[in-house]
């Protein structure tokens, strides 16, 4: 029987192998050998293609145990990542509850499309977009001038809260989505009978709602963290000067700097911190999926 | 019961603010590429000299045209790939099958700074280097997995019954292929072909890494832009990109519902 299983599952891989060859031959030779190769490339002092002579060492990984400022800046970028979480939670996770249990039929298709629509436009147009609001004699400090009876100069731009705000818009949308599939999942009737029982509103809100839709949490939690610990490009926008983090580090090492092999093991040490995060929550997403 | 009302009135009034916060700015934008003054001053007047002289800049439009041209053969290259691979995940069984959907998984969750530094130190560590075929290269594989993913739950729905009775009925596996499962998962195929437009038409951090001076793509160039300083022009060529990739999304949407409504 167990023979027999088992020869049906080779004749299987057999007939799916033409059809699954292409896609995945083609992901091994833009996806898993580039991130081979940059884990080989982080152990040595040069490029073998640059001409130099290069040879193995462990001088990149020294460098950024030796040298605080890697270590600083990758903290840097995991509060970074930490905080926009948090906001995109509280921002998300109400707005998710709503589009699943308040509006219904065709309003809550359409808003729940208008929430998510921008999450696919184009991100780097979303970050510009800001600077035109945050930065001084912006559309935030003329509009607050407007209304309020004396001067303030806002010049949000180039700062640490700019760049969260920037964040944060790109990233909400992927809460309110996670959160909504799960919190529409949850059944009305599970909310009724816990007021029934005479449960208050918040009660219901932390004993049954919460619990059951921690899934789409998490998920959320993961998808927008990952992304901006690794994140440059907001950073570099919105932050300006003070908009030095982890990923823009590594970023000038293979556009400014030229030190691609220390570029190559500070990616490294970021893929490992952010593949055992992935694995941490591995069971949680899997719920959720 | 009244207190209900109030409730979900508040909620309403919330979701409307989230709205706001996720649309004005974009919104503002659009409105100062619209607007006379190069240093966005109010008040506001109207021109559309920003959009004139855009198409007196060979160079955005050239990195347009390479961007078109990408997410085209992308778009291309992946459903071919991607309705194929879906077809064998789902026809056959076999070992390490659990394996081959987990691959899936890595190219979407890590970081593209990751992916994109790796890619550069791989191509240009096998002779393969930077420019345009870099790019394509890349963005395939990145939009691959979301045509996977997507296919595969159009696939779902499919009854694998009319595939045996049409087989049963002396068709060859080609005809089967082409005249029964194809036609029944065609809206998850065009939606993953628009999916993997957007994810290359868009792309811009791969591209970055990959792109050379003379062979960009357009976010690429737009970042370089931005970093010189703003421009009304730049807010111009962002417009269109922005109505273009969300004309797309709402296209996909008709096709594709993204897990929302049961």
């Amino acid at each position: 029987m167990a023979v027999q299983i088992a020869a049906a599952s080779r004749s299987g891989l057999r007939s799916a192998l033409p059809l699954l060859a292409p896609a995945y031959l083609w992901l091994t030779v833009a996806i898993f050998l580039p991130l081979s190769a940059m884990v080989f490339f982080s152990f040595m002092t040069d490029l073998p293609r640059s001409g130099k002579p290069w040879a193995f060492t462990l001088e990149n990984y020294a460098a950024f145990f030796s040298q605080s400022l890697y270590l600083t800046l990758l903290v840097a970028s995991l509060r970074l990542g930490l905080e926009v979480t948090l906001w995109c939670i509280v921002i998300g996770y109400p707005a998710a509850y709503v589009l699943a249990k308040v509006l219904k039929g065709r309003s809550r298709e359409a808003i729940f499309l208008l929430v998510i629509l921008p999450f696919w436009s184009n991100g780097l147009v979303r970050i510009f977009s800001w600077a035109m609001v945050l930065r001084e004699g912006g559309i935030l400090d003329t509009a607050l001038n407007a209304v309020l009876p004396f001067k303030i100069n806002i010049d949000l731009m180039y700062s640490y809260p700019a760049v969260i705000i920037g964040l944060v818009h790109s990233y909400v949308p992927y809460m309110v989505l996670t959160c909504y599939l799960t919190l529409q999942a949850i059944d009305d009737s599970l909310i009724e009978a816990g007021r029934s029982l005479g449960a208050s509103r918040l009660q219901v809100l932390k004993r049954v709602i919460i619990p059951l839709s921690m899934p789409g949490l998490v998920a959320g939690a993961v998808l927008i963290f990952v992304p901006v610990v690794g994140s440059f490009m907001e950073p570099r926008i919105l932050g300006g000067r003070t908009g030095t983090f982890y990923g823009t580090v590594i970023e000038d090492q293979f556009v400014a700097v030229f030190n691609w092999p220390l570029g190559a093991a500070l990616s490294f040490i970021l893929l490992a911190v952010v593949l055992v995060i992935l694995a941490v929550t591995s069971p949680v997403l899997r719920r959720a999926a | 019961m009244a207190t209900t009302r109030i409730l979900e009135w508040l909620g309403r009034v919330y979701i409307l603010m989230l709205l706001a916060f996720l649309y004005l700015p974009i919104i503002i934008m659009a409105l100062m590429s619209f607007n006379v003054s190069p240093f966005y001053q109010l008040p506001f007047e109207w021109t559309t000299e920003w959009y004139a002289s855009l198409w007196q800049n060979n160079q955005l439009i050239a990195a347009t045209r390479n961007s078109v041209e990408i997410a085209v053969i992308t778009t291309i290259i992946c459903t071919a790939l991607g309705t194929a691979a879906s077809l064998g995940l789902y026809r056959y069984d076999f070992r390490g099958k659990k394996f081959l959907q987990a691959l899936l998984f890595p190219p979407i969750a890590i970081p593209w700074l990751i992916t994109g530094t790796a890619m550069l130190i791989f191509f240009f560590g096998v002779g393969i280097g930077r420019g345009l075929h870099a790019i394509l290269l890349g963005h395939v594989a990145l939009a691959l997995p979301y045509v996977i993913v997507v296919v595969s739950a159009r696939l779902q729905t499919f009854a694998p019954e009319l595939e045996e009775a049409a087989r049963s009925l002396g068709a060859n596996q080609w005809q089967v292929t082409n005249r029964v499962t194809l036609p029944w998962i065609m809206p998850g195929v065009i939606a993953g072909g628009l999916f993997a437009f957007a994810v290359s038409f868009d792309q811009f951090v791969v591209s970055y890494f990959l792109s050379t001076p003379g062979q960009t793509t357009l976010p690429v160039e737009i970042y370089a832009a931005i970093r010189k300083g703003f421009t009304p022009e730049i807010n111009a060529v962002s417009t269109i990109i922005i109505v273009v990739s969300m004309a797309l999304m709402l296209l996909t949407a008709r096709f594709f519902k993204f897990g929302g409504e049961k």
